[in-house]
């Protein structure tokens, strides 16, 4: 009976080291929920004048990140696949405190990058900014992956850029914001739903998901809340 | 293949099916007895050992029922002796405390009456008034008065000296007077004391009355639970099941409690041990604020063992006095620490608040403004985190109860579906031994031609063949079981 008993114990004592070894090996083995956002501005030609509504977003965006999560923001110019085209980068610090300080100085970059812009480029590469944007997003290896676009979506290559094949966009959520009509759209409304169905046929064909937010006061449900 | 069969006898297939019903009516017919002995058979072995089953399930019920039984006694009878041992102590206090200064009072009581005495003789021993004298003074007054001038004088002085021995003589007893009733006076406080004496008195006997009433009231139910009572069987059960809710219902609260402590030290443990790590889907903060709430409630717990208000653990209650006040006194130490990191954590919780705040006004481009009496709610949060651990402290009484009366709901519980059990297994045999009852009777109700005929040949021959009654008894009755169990372990 003793002997039985001793056996018992060693058995249970190994269970518990087995238990807690597993616990610690769970520890931080994965982040499963934290996120990663990229935001695309476009800067070419008038849709700068748009530029200053972005400034909402990414206080949006801010506001809605937490602690373990990435934001980005980059830029869409004449030839937008180059880590030049970053304005600014961060992943957020574990402590709630140091994080809001990582915010604000954020906040205080892209405000000013934002503010240095004066003239559009002359052409808009929008492929090369979301080809860029999906390498940043693998990169993180967070749970939930967003790019938002904010643009026209009128894409206007320079000459000898190509961008005429598929784009990977595997497990990223692709939201197009203020995708303003321009004046061909208004002769005929259906180059602006062509527009947009040729950009969410190219998500899509990429493994991405694809939606439109025009309206900048129904931010709210952007990105999950963890 | 099913056409095939259909048409094997006639290319009709009307004619063909009618012939293979009559082969199958015959078949059934050859086959009868030997399908009523299946159904049957199989209705009654079903029948039996539902029955069996439903015995061993009664035996199983029996034995919970008693083992309860003697459980919810012993517990009844542990905190019957509990109550009764612990009036003895409280007779021995008052036999301790007021009955040992009893010779004291009583010489205290017997003093004061002695001196009551005392005074009473002394009030009673006073100079009588002369009878004579008034008598004489009248006697000299009644005189006639006389002629002669000498006598006139000589009984007028005697009457003025009479006179004046009188009025000495009331002088004095007045005097007498005033000093008996000076001692009378005098003898005032000695009756308060005494009434106050044989008040404290009376206080002691009344409240011994009262104890010894009380004792005699738990003997009563003690002798009750010792001999087993369905009467006190009931109480103990009823006190059980109260003790249960309303444990129930405390530990309910306790738990919110825990919960509120919980959101109030997550958020700010998060700035101590990160807020991306995790333990399996888990937060590692939240793991971090979880692991102090209990370890508050398991020091409450200690606490509380160490001060013999619980009896969770036996061993803590076996240690000495010594070791047990250390044992307290470390636990209330980790306590009131633990308490006061909850308190910081509570404040720092404020802070962060108050920086998040500010950035969603920077954010949001407005001007940071400051709110007026912010310090209100930052000296709650803290005075609300030092305080709830030691709120959660407490929990190990209602636990102790709980844990207690858990064990007869639990009975309870198990017994009530035992017989639930009992009666669906029992519901089925029936079932089962009926079922095949109508099973016989559907499968002559098939062959019905081919026993009328038989009949009608019986009653052509003369002979009727009596009908076996059917067996009703049931073979395998549980109480022939246990027979032949018993035989069998012999």
């Amino acid at each position: 009976m003793k002997r039985f008993l001793s056996r018992l114990r060693v058995k249970a004592l190994t269970v518990l080291l087995l238990s807690v070894g597993l616990l610690v090996a769970c520890s931080d083995a994965g982040r499963p929920d934290n996120r990663a956002v990229y935001l695309l501005l476009d800067t070419s030609g008038t849709y700068t004048e748009e530029l200053e509504k972005a400034q909402s977003i990414i206080a949006y965006l801010l506001g809605a990140l937490q602690s373990g999560d990435s934001i980005a923001v980059a830029r869409i110019d004449s030839g937008s696949f180059t880590e030049k085209n970053l304005i600014a980068k961060v992943t957020f610090d574990d402590r709630p405190s140091t994080a809001n300080s990582q915010k604000r100085a954020f906040k205080q970059t892209v405000d000013e990058a934002i503010g240095n812009i004066k003239r559009g480029s002359a052409h808009t590469d929008i492929t090369g900014g979301v080809i860029q944007a999906h390498d940043y997003l693998t990169e993180t290896g967070a749970g939930q992956r967003y790019l938002f676009v904010f643009s026209d979506l009128e894409e206007d290559l320079q000459a000898g850029h190509i961008r005429d094949f598929p784009i990977e966009m595997n497990g990223v959520n692709v939201v197009a914001i203020n995708v303003t009509k321009l004046r061909g759209d208004n002769i005929d409304p259906r180059e602006y739903a062509e527009r947009l169905d040729n950009w969410q046929a190219r998500v899509e064909q990429g493994g991405g998901s694809w939606r439109v937010v025009n309206d900048l006061e129904r931010l709210n449900r952007l990105i999950e809340v963890r | 293949m099913m056409t095939q069969l259909l048409t094997i006898w006639s290319d009709s297939p009307a004619l063909s099916l009618a012939i293979w019903l009559a082969i199958l009516v015959i078949v059934l017919y050859l086959g009868r007895s030997h399908a009523h002995q299946l159904f049957r058979a199989t209705g009654r072995a079903i029948h039996g050992s539902m029955r069996l089953a439903s015995r061993s399930i009664s035996q199983l019920e029996q034995r919970l029922s008693a083992r309860n039984r003697d459980v919810l006694l012993a517990m009844g009878r542990r905190e019957v002796e509990e109550a009764i041992e612990r009036d003895f102590n409280r007779v021995y206090d008052i036999m301790e405390r007021d009955l040992s200064r009893y010779p004291k009072l009583h010489r205290r009581i017997a003093d004061a009456i002695e001196k009551i005495e005392e005074d009473y003789q002394e009030a009673s021993d006073t100079p009588p008034l002369p009878p004579a004298w008034s008598e004489v003074v009248e006697t000299v007054s009644a005189l006639p008065g006389s002629s002669d001038p000498a006598v006139h004088k000589v009984l007028d002085n005697i009457r003025e000296v009479i006179e004046d021995a009188h009025r000495e003589t009331v002088k004095l007893y007045q005097k007498s007077s005033r000093d008996r009733h000076r001692v009378l006076a005098g003898m005032q406080p000695q009756w308060r004391a005494l009434d106050q004496n044989m008040g404290k008195v009376k206080q002691t006997i009344d409240g011994l009355e009262e104890r010894s009433q009380t004792i005699d009231k738990q003997m009563q139910e003690y002798a009750s639970i010792r001999a087993g009572e369905e009467q006190a069987l009931n109480s103990l059960t009823a006190s059980s099941l109260t003790q249960f809710l309303i444990a129930g219902l405390v530990l309910f609260v306790a738990l919110l409690g825990g919960l509120i402590n919980f959101h109030l030290i997550a958020m700010p443990m998060s700035e101590m041990v990160g807020g991306t790590s995790y333990i399996g889907s888990m937060r590692t903060s939240d793991i971090a604020a979880l692991v102090i709430i209990l370890v508050e409630v398991a020091m409450g717990v200690f606490l509380l063992e160490s001060l013999r208000i619980t009896h969770l653990f036996p061993m803590i209650g076996r240690m000495d006095d010594r070791m047990r006040r250390r044992m307290m006194i470390a636990s209330l130490t980790i306590l009131t620490l633990l308490a006061s990191i909850e308190a910081s954590l509570a404040y720092m919780r404020d802070l962060l608040a108050l920086d998040r705040e500010a950035l969603n006004q920077t954010l949001a481009g407005t001007a940071v403004v400051e709110a007026q009496f912010r310090w209100i709610p930052s000296i709650g949060q803290m005075m609300l985190g030092f305080i709830l651990p030691f709120a959660l402290a407490f929990v190990a009484i209602p636990l102790e109860s709980f844990i207690h009366s858990l064990r007869t709901v639990l009975g309870l519980i198990t017994l009530g579906l035992l017989r639930a059990l009992r009666l669906v297994v029992r519901m089925v045999g029936g079932f089962a031994n009926h079922l095949s009852k109508m099973l016989v009777h559907f499968y002559d109700m098939l062959i019905v031609v081919p026993l009328g005929i038989e009949q009608l040949v019986r009653n052509h021959s003369g002979k009727s063949k009596p009908e076996k009654p059917e067996a009703e008894s049931v073979p395998w009755d549980d109480d022939e079981l246990v027979g032949k169990s018993a035989e069998v372990k012999s």
